[in-house]
């Protein structure tokens, strides 16, 4: 299955591209996310070598934009729901710095469940996981940081 | 979820003014009809009548590199010098083409081709001798049914010996308009 022309790929996956965009970043910061993956994926379009699994693709691609727009944000004042073992709401920027040792994916399940207070639903669909698979990274994640000290 | 036409715009303009295009096209309007007009970095590569698009992007796509896509601004210039030519007020087009993979012998028609006056008829054979193959006027009628930028390459100003019009891709009616425009079929 040869590689379609940009045109065609860009018509077929805006739609789901966005909505996923939406659905970890919100409206407005889903259209600066949209071009930015839209942009990526046309630097990386002529390596690719055949033209299956591009939705995959495409959504592979918009996760990792939304994920780094995800890290750069800072958001000081957002307060974070109860972390399990911790006694006081911890701000935004402590759950990234507490979480950023853990694996990539746990990391990013707590860090959207407690950061983001999203559902493990959305989490699920920004992770490319099944809710149960989401709650299962945040959980685990919750649990490797209960193992370490926390300051 | 629908993108909204804002949104698409602004990823198509950065696109191109990002230099990740192969080629670029629009679509646009004249009084012969909606062409497909496509440029790529190094000069304009195709005006097509009555495309299909999505044919037309395969195709280019298949010659250019698969990063082909509709965005209007890298068209800007060829399209305002198509208006300027179908308001009267251009008898010479100045752009860079980018013609592609061509055999010699078809380089050096469209070079000739290139060099027929606005307002002015020549003949395939003439083509063909001034291309150095004075017995090709068959084969130079094939070139100019490929031409793949007619008007900016005056294909239209080609006709038969006996001063028939022949034939033309994009159709006898439009040849006969393009050359009613440059005056050059008086009372035809």
């Amino acid at each position: 299955m040869s590689v379609p022309p940009f045109e065609r790929f860009y018509e077929e996956q805006q739609g789901p591209v966005l909505a996923q965009l939406r659905s970890m970043l919100g409206r407005d910061a889903a259209d600066d996310a949209f071009q930015e993956t839209f942009l990526r994926a046309l630097r990386a379009y002529p390596t690719l070598e055949h033209g299956r699994y591009l939705r995959a693709w495409a959504l592979q691609i918009a996760r990792n934009v939304a994920l780094d727009a995800l890290r750069r944000t800072r958001v000081t004042t957002a307060e974070v729901p109860d972390l399990g073992s911790v006694d006081e709401p911890l701000p935004y920027e402590e759950v990234r710095r507490l979480t950023a040792d853990l694996p990539e994916k746990e990391r990013a399940a707590v860090f959207l469940r407690y950061g983001y207070d999203l559902s493990y639903e959305d989490i699920g669909t920004a992770l490319g996981s099944s809710p149960e698979a989401a709650r299962q990274a945040a959980s685990s994640g919750v649990r490797r940081l209960r193992r370490k000290e926390l300051p | 979820m629908t993108v909204s036409p804002e949104l698409d715009r602004r990823f198509r303009d950065a696109a191109a003014a990002e230099g990740l295009l192969d080629v670029a096209y629009e679509l646009h309007d004249t009084p012969v009809g909606k062409l497909f007009v496509a440029v790529t970095p190094r000069g304009v590569c195709e005006i097509h009548y009555d495309a299909d698009p999505d044919a037309e992007a395969e195709r280019l796509a298949r010659l250019f590199g698969t990063r082909v896509l509709r965005s209007p601004r890298p068209t800007d210039e060829v399209r305002r010098q198509l208006d300027e030519y179908f308001a009267g007020g251009r008898q010479e087009f100045e752009l860079e083409l980018d013609l592609g993979p061509a055999r010699e012998f078809g380089r050096a028609v469209l070079d000739q081709l290139a060099r027929v006056p606005y307002g002015e008829l020549t003949t395939y054979g003439t083509l063909a001798e001034r291309a150095g193959r004075p017995r090709a006027a068959r084969a130079v009628g094939t070139i100019m049914n490929r031409n793949p930028v007619p008007i900016v390459l005056p294909c239209h100003r080609v006709v038969g010996s006996t001063g028939s019009l022949v034939g033309y891709a994009g159709g006898l009616d439009r040849k006969r308009t393009l050359l009613e425009l440059e005056g050059a079929l008086l009372g035809g």
